[in-house]
């Protein structure tokens, strides 16, 4: 009983998607960043689906980058919302706006 | 990893590079004068790697089982990047007291942004570029941030990390569309199996993906909201690294990675997508930057304008063409990082003069600051016979070449756009009175950097040939 | 290729039915005699003190940041020990000195976060 590749990679063109709405449309610093992270995932869910129906391991090495990478993201990302935090006390992009747009 | 002691010594500017940020690491935490040692240091490691790079250009090789590429153009972006770096530091030092905003960790984050454009340029897997990518744009996002008790700098390293994750999302799952459909990461084989597999749709959406995300980067128009708003909230000197390196970066990851696609006939599948992106950018860039006051702000959308010109290269795509950019990405360094620099020097404490009629009478009061930015920005504007001249013209040629007479149009006409505010700067510094008292602290260091740029920048004019000679012998 | 499915649509039923008729059993046919004994929150038997969203100390964030990055690294251990036996007899002794490296250089940012009191609590 296999699970043909096609859903795999619908799955993760919908997450995809689903990640580009949340960043698009959230206001909340934190949750548009967890948007991004759905985005990064699923290139995860992609490269591993790859990895495993093209029977080559290259593309669940690159998972692995891309989980450290995705962890240092997160560590200095939110360390800035910490810091814009501290000064305006919130974490809402529309009150975030000294700069115009 | 290397096999002989040569591929070892081809690879010595990413060692070294690694090296000097363990180094600086060390001084950091153990040295009590890091204060007077680290910057120094930081400048010293730049300096050594690209002129190191720059006189080992012949050791082309390709090592570490396929995944770097040492000698060529690569070491000539390793010049670029090291030694536009290291005219970073020179103003920087003076600048963060001005700021009193000293943190060791400024000048490691900015080694190891640089050793990421480096690991991006040497590329040849798209592992590295993704490697390289993040190492840059992370240390990005830190540095834009580095003041962080003013909520301006907050503010951009914010939209900063936002949008350049956001990018990255999108990089990232081209990789991933790309790994499918060419079954491997390796440049290489993309390389030589590229015409047949542009009839892949999945490969064609993957590339598409890809080069959205490095729009982002090179900050292309519609892609490019984040560009006026970073420059402005973060320092002027990290401001000066974003809008050179990150963008030489990310130019030098798309020629790396898509160099199939300036091998082929002109009209590849993607011409169409780079010629519209960049006739985007320069006209909005140009006609926008008309309208601001602040002089940072300006520098931003030009830096738009001439990611535009750069795209026509890329459009292009011929030999020529790559050569060109090329150039181009090497004289606009300098340009930019000079005029930053002096931007860095006349901003007082708590970012005054910043605007561009705070500019005027400079010349009555400074003379030689004023000479040197008027170079500057005729370069900019790409007047003869300053560097930024010969890269446009390279670049229009090029286009010329692959029956692209339009873009060349289009460029030309938005360059003489630009040149309006840029030369609106250098009429406000000569013939309009002072009204400012221009309170400059003198800093060594700064003019030292500012004067190395200018000089470049006069010799790229002069004698153009024997850069894109160098540049031409590895395409 | 659906029908493999059947015998897990058939349990996800009875555990919610299940689920469904015992909870509302006792909703119905149980007796309810309310008291403020009764709808206060179980605190193991002391007085509840608080709100529920507390404010986590800040010094939380530090923690768990320096947790995730050191955590994660081991995941480039993880398969190079796996296969470290047969890449030592295909690349040889350079298999051993590329983890040595990654491993001074993720000591090193240790030391870093030392030195600089990232492990401080107060």
């Amino acid at each position: 009983m296999n699970i043909p590749i096609e859903y795999y990679l619908i799955l993760s063109a919908f997450m995809f998607f689903v990640g580009v709405a949340g960043v698009l449309t959230r206001r909340n610093a934190i949750i548009v960043f967890m948007s991004i992270e759905l985005m990064l995932n699923s290139a995860n869910l992609t490269l591993v689906t790859f990895s495993s129906y093209l029977g080559n391991s290259i593309g669940q090495l690159f998972v692995f980058f891309v989980m450290t990478v995705a962890a240092a993201d997160a560590a200095v990302g939110l360390a800035i919302i910490i810091a814009i935090f501290r000064n305006k006390l919130t974490v809402n992009i529309d009150e975030i706006n000294i700069l115009k747009w | 990893m290397f096999n002989n002691a040569q591929e070892f010594f081809n690879t010595l500017p990413l060692i070294i590079m690694g090296g000097g940020i363990v180094i600086s690491l060390l001084i950091e935490i153990y040295s009590d004068k890091n204060k007077v040692i680290l910057p120094w240091f930081t400048a010293l490691l730049f300096l050594a790697v690209g002129l190191h790079s720059l006189f080992y250009t012949n050791d082309v090789s390709i090592v570490m089982q396929n995944m770097l590429a040492t000698g060529g153009n690569v070491n000539i972006f390793y010049a670029i990047f090291t030694l536009g770096a290291a005219v970073v530091t020179l103003i920087s030092i003076d600048y963060i007291k001005k700021y009193d905003m000293y943190f060791g960790e400024y000048y490691l984050i900015l080694q190891t942004s640089v050793l990421g454009m480096m690991l991006m340029a040497a590329a040849k897997d798209l592992f590295v570029i993704f490697l390289g990518l993040e190492l840059m744009s992370i240390s990005f996002y830190i540095l834009a941030g580095m003041n962080r008790k003013r909520a301006k700098a907050n503010e951009a390293s914010l939209k900063y990390f936002l949008l350049g994750s956001f990018a990255t999302g999108f990089i990232v799952y081209g990789i991933a569309l790309i790994y499918g459909s060419a079954h491997t990461t390796s440049i290489d084989f993309i390389t030589t199996n590229f015409a047949g597999l542009t009839s892949n749709l999945l490969f064609v959406a993957g590339v598409l993906l890809f080069l959205i995300g490095f729009s982002f980067k090179i900050a292309a128009f519609p892609f490019h909201m984040w560009v006026p708003d970073v420059y402005e909230g973060s320092s002027t000197t990290v401001a000066a690294l974003f809008s050179t390196g990150g963008k030489s970066a990310a130019f030098s990851a798309i020629i790396a990675s898509l160099f199939a696609l300036f091998n082929g006939p002109s009209g590849n599948v993607f011409t169409p997508y780079f010629a519209v992106i960049s006739v985007l950018s320069m006209f909005y860039g140009s006609i926008v930057a008309i309208a601001q006051v602040n002089i940072k702000r300006m520098l931003a959308y030009s830096s738009i304008s001439h990611a535009g010109y750069l795209i026509i290269g890329l459009a292009a795509g011929n030999h020529d063409a790559i050569a060109g950019v090329m150039f181009y990405l090497g004289a606009y360094t300098f340009m930019n990082l000079g005029a930053f620099g002096i931007v860095s020097l006349v901003e007082g404490k708590n970012e005054t003069n910043l605007d561009i009629n705070s500019y005027a009478g400079l010349a009555s009061k400074k003379p030689f600051l004023a000479a040197l930015l008027s170079i500057l920005m005729f370069s900019l504007a790409g007047v003869p016979p300053f560097a930024g001249f010969f890269g446009k013209y390279y670049i229009f040629i090029a286009a010329i070449e692959s029956k692209l007479t339009w873009l060349a149009i289009l460029g030309v006409i938005s360059s003489a756009i630009s040149a309006y505010f840029y030369i609106r700067i250098v009429v406000l510094m000569y013939f309009k009175p002072a009204t400012n008292d221009f309170q400059i602290e003198t800093s060594n260091s700064a003019m030292l950097g500012i004067i190395t740029s200018v000089i470049i920048v006069i010799l790229l004019g002069i004698f153009p040939g024997s850069f894109l000679d160098l540049i031409t012998r590895f395409i | 290729m659906i029908e493999n499915y059947i015998p897990i649509l058939i349990v996800l039923t009875i555990g919610a039915i299940f689920a469904i008729v015992t909870v509302s059993t006792s909703v119905i046919f149980g007796p309810q005699r309310p008291n403020s004994e009764k709808l206060s929150t179980y605190e193991s038997g002391m007085k509840p003190v608080g709100t529920t969203h507390e404010r986590i100390s800040i010094k939380y964030y530090l923690v768990a940041m320096l947790f995730i990055i050191f955590d994660l690294e081991v995941i480039f251990v993880y398969p190079w020990a796996v296969e470290f036996k047969r890449l030592l007899g295909e690349i040889g002794i350079s298999v051993f000195y590329s983890m040595l490296i990654f491993l001074v250089v993720l000591e090193l940012g240790y030391l870093y976060v030392f030195k600089k009191g990232g492990f401080k609590w107060d």
